[in-house]
């Protein structure tokens, strides 16, 4: 079974005016299906407002779908009774550095987490240093988080989650907010932390150039997903991918142009050495 | 008219133990009707600069010119040249407080001194010009979606009518289509006014399609200053500050490696695309 | 070392006889925490103006016997104990929590608090959550004061005035700052809540310490310690 299996999933923010009365339902979710395996890396693309976010947090259980299935590990997420359990296997990394560091010490804010979930003492002391050690941040472990670049804050938070030891981790949009190299120092880690220990990592983005870095890519709309694949397969679809306010990168949209000024390039190309290639053999 | 900063220097917290120098030697001309970029990483100062051009940060030593006129005189008034130097700062919508977003963007011309009458004209005009829909004027600004909310915002600097307006990352924290957006009414206001208008970001590929002019920013001081064309053909040194040009000049570099006649003057994609086919065709 | 003990000695500045115990007591504590006072010393020079402020303002203005006359001023022999103590006072305030400060980070303050109140939860008091908030406030306010400042600025540069008018218009002033910083406060405050869940936050009950306050002997010595101290210092009184 796969560690994420989501049909048909479905979500409504209900909106009251000053009077309690309903003045509009916002249909977050409509219909997710979703299939994350152990192991993958995927990247969940949409716009502002598509449903991406709301459905992060259903991964995490700090929602509960009304309509639909959702099994996360093995347990049934739409009992709301095993939202304690989930939140143990699908950790989450939010946007905001600053909003989500509990504590006035790096370490101290990386052992929050185990020790919410009641682990020994000098077993948290290993975790901490390992999670810290994971993201490159063991250097600043008595540091407080204020004096922190934005990037160094957000592997504080990743590290955090990841002394919980979880199968999964939930990156929603965790660069929005940080400048280039801040934005590569997260990609870096989370990549690293997918390859060499085995975590799933779900990354929520809106830049494409982070996507790339997926095994599998999924694009949302208007609470739907409306197209998946493989970055290659996903960022061939140009025209498709306009139309859902997003964008692809800019080596994929001049091979697109340049195709169709009648230049017999392959699909797919993502990358300039790519497209060097493929014009290199044009002539 | 124009700006002029004359061998600007800047320290935060001068004299203590934190002392940071942020701004190093910086000389600076901006003509009137400009579109300048300034591009840097975090830290490259590009910041404290924007706050030097309206009279918020004073310089630690050196002079700022608006007009002509030292701005550091005791006599200029400073909430003056706040209202001709714009400043939108990042994440603008957080600064929002208004009861309603029209009562909101009234707050700058306000305190300007303008009237009643004036103001409420100047809070229209600006309302109409970022394209907020007029029925969500008399809602409160929290209730707005985030990039209507920056909107507002927008217009809450506009309304005071700036001769120049500086934007600190407009785009910052916005979608693709949504950073298409900002920029694309950036570019109709500068546009329709012919103001002069300073975009301040860390990102090229934002930048370079739309202004005239870049003023590249590294650890206090000005790298680099030119036509978008001319400095991201200095590429090398932008890596050194910890910037990239945009992937069109690096394409074209690697074709002409590869014994192809393409234009290394192409910055853009559109530039590109040209050269490209008329190199393969 | 023992945060409590600290703590504890913030209270001992209640009284202005025993100034040569609290001298003593500082001195050990300062040993003990193993600060350099130079260190210590230097958090000293931002407040030396307040310190002036205060002392002239006891020197002059408090009537009684009349020492010395310097022009209009007057300087009284109950404003000049007064300005003494008072100084004295500050300082060793200043001195005895940036020991605290500087020894021990907010969340072990925190600890330490949860720890000695912990009869209190046979009361029912939220011992856990007070100092949760406790160390969460004291996390927040520097982001906040930050905050503060962008916001100020912002609203300068739309041309607002804090710093002229009567009083009336200044606390008017003060709405276009105060409104966006409590709205993101909020909004911080919400993220938060939510991150504290996500990472399996559910109370006190059940968790556990990466570092347990476990007393030991030197800590239990020191309750002692103080105990004595401070009943020296009520009697001297």
């Amino acid at each position: 079974m796969n560690l994420i299996e989501a049909g048909k999933l479905a979500y409504e923010y209900i909106i009251r005016d000053e009077e309690d009365n309903v003045t509009e339902i916002l249909r977050a979710l409509d219909g997710v299906d979703l299939q994350v395996g152990q192991g993958d890396f995927v990247a969940i693309l949409g716009h502002n407002g598509s449903g991406k976010s709301t459905l992060a947090r259903h991964l995490n259980a700090l929602l509960t779908a009304e309509e639909g299935t959702l099994w996360i590990d093995g347990k049934d997420a739409m009992d709301a009774g095993n939202a304690w359990d989930i939140r143990k296997s699908t950790g989450m990394v939010f946007q905001n550095p600053d909003n989500q560091i509990v504590a006035g010490v790096v370490e101290e804010d990386v052992a929050f987490g185990p020790e919410n979930l009641g682990i020994p003492p000098i077993e948290i002391l290993k975790r901490v240093a390992k999670s810290l050690h994971a993201v490159g941040m063991s250097e600043y472990r008595r540091h407080s988080p204020n004096r922190l670049s934005g990037g160094q804050k957000q592997r504080v938070a990743i590290a955090g989650v990841m002394a919980m030891e979880p199968k999964c981790i939930v990156l929603d949009e965790p660069t929005a907010m940080l400048d280039p190299s801040g934005r590569k120092e997260v990609l870096d880690a989370a990549e690293r932390l997918n390859r060499e220990k085995g975590v799933t990592v779900i990354l929520i983005t809106h830049y494409m150039e982070e996507a790339v870095r997926a095994g599998r890519v999924f694009v949302m709309d208007q609470g739907k997903v409306v197209m998946q694949g493989t970055p290659r397969e996903v960022f061939s679809q140009v025209e498709e991918l306009r139309g859902y306010r997003l964008d692809v990168p800019p080596m994929a949209r001049l091979a697109h142009e340049l195709r169709k000024e009648g230049l017999r390039l392959p699909e797919g190309i993502l990358t300039r050495q790519e497209l060097v290639e493929a014009l290199c053999r044009l002539s | 008219m124009s700006i002029i900063l004359n061998k600007v220097y800047y320290s935060y917290e001068e004299k203590t133990a934190f002392e940071a120098q942020a701004l190093k030697n910086v000389s600076l001309t901006i003509e009137d009707g400009e579109f300048v970029g300034i591009i840097g990483h975090t830290g490259s100062g590009k910041s404290t600069l924007a706050q030097l051009l309206n009279g918020l940060l004073c310089a630690t030593s050196g002079g700022v010119y608006y007009n002509g006129r030292d701005i550091y005189e005791s006599d200029y008034d400073k909430k003056e040249l706040r209202g001709k130097v714009g400043l939108v700062f990042q994440y603008p919508e957080h600064q929002l407080f208004g009861t309603t977003v029209f009562e909101d963007v009234c707050y700058g011309p306000q305190n300007l001194g303008y009237s009643q009458k004036e103001t409420q004209l100047r809070a229209f005009g600006a309302l109409r010009s970022v394209g907020l829909p007029e029925t969500c004027w008399y809602h409160s600004p929290f209730a707005l979606s985030g990039g209507q909310k920056r909107l507002a915002a927008i217009a809450g600097v506009l309304a005071m009518g700036p001769e120049v307006l500086v934007l600190d990352e407009p785009a910052a924290g916005l979608d693709p289509k949504g950073r298409d957006e900002i920029f694309g009414l950036i570019g109709k206001i500068k546009e329709e006014s012919n103001r002069t208008v300073i975009l301040i970001s860390h990102s090229m590929e934002d930048v370079a399609d739309h202004v005239g002019r870049i003023v590249v920013m590294d650890h206090g001081s000005v790298l680099l200053d030119g036509a978008p064309g001319e400095v991201f053909l200095r590429y090398k040194e932008l890596e050194r500050a910890g910037l990239a040009a945009p992937e069109a000049v690096y394409l074209m570099r690697d074709l002409r490696e590869r014994g192809f006649l393409v234009n290394e003057k192409a910055t853009t994609l559109a530039e590109a695309k040209a050269s490209i086919l008329e190199a393969f065709s | 070392m023992a945060t409590l003990l600290y703590l504890l000695s913030l209270f001992l500045f209640r009284n202005a006889a025993g100034v040569a115990a609290a001298t003593l007591w500082l001195f050990f504590l300062v040993r003990l925490s193993k600060v350099p006072f130079r260190y210590m010393v230097r958090g000293l020079r931002a407040i030396v103006m307040i310190l002036a402020l205060t002392a002239a303002f006891h020197l002059f203005l408090t009537p009684g016997e009349t020492l010395v006359v310097i022009g209009k001023l007057t300087v009284t022999k109950e404003g000049a104990q007064n300005a003494f103590f008072l100084s004295i006072r500050l300082i060793y305030l200043i001195l005895g929590s940036s020991v605290l400060t500087l020894t021990t980070t907010p969340n072990q303050l925190a600890d330490g608090m949860e720890k000695a109140l912990r009869p209190l939860q046979k009361l029912h008091v939220p011992v856990h959550e007070i100092s949760m908030m406790m160390s969460i406030a004291l996390r927040f306010i520097p982001i906040l004061i930050e905050e503060m400042d962008k916001i100020r600025k912002a609203q300068l540069a739309r041309g607002a005035d804090f710093e002229s008018g009567n009083l009336w218009k200044r606390v008017k002033a003060m709405v276009p700052l105060l409104i966006p910083l409590f709205v993101s406060a909020f909004r911080r405050a919400n993220d938060l809540a939510l991150a504290m869940e996500a990472r399996c936050y559910r109370g006190g009950a059940g968790r556990t310490k990466m570092r347990p306050l476990r007393y030991r002997k030197a800590d239990h010595a020191a309750y002692l310690v103080t105990a004595a101290y401070f009943a020296a210092a009520i009697l001297l009184r």
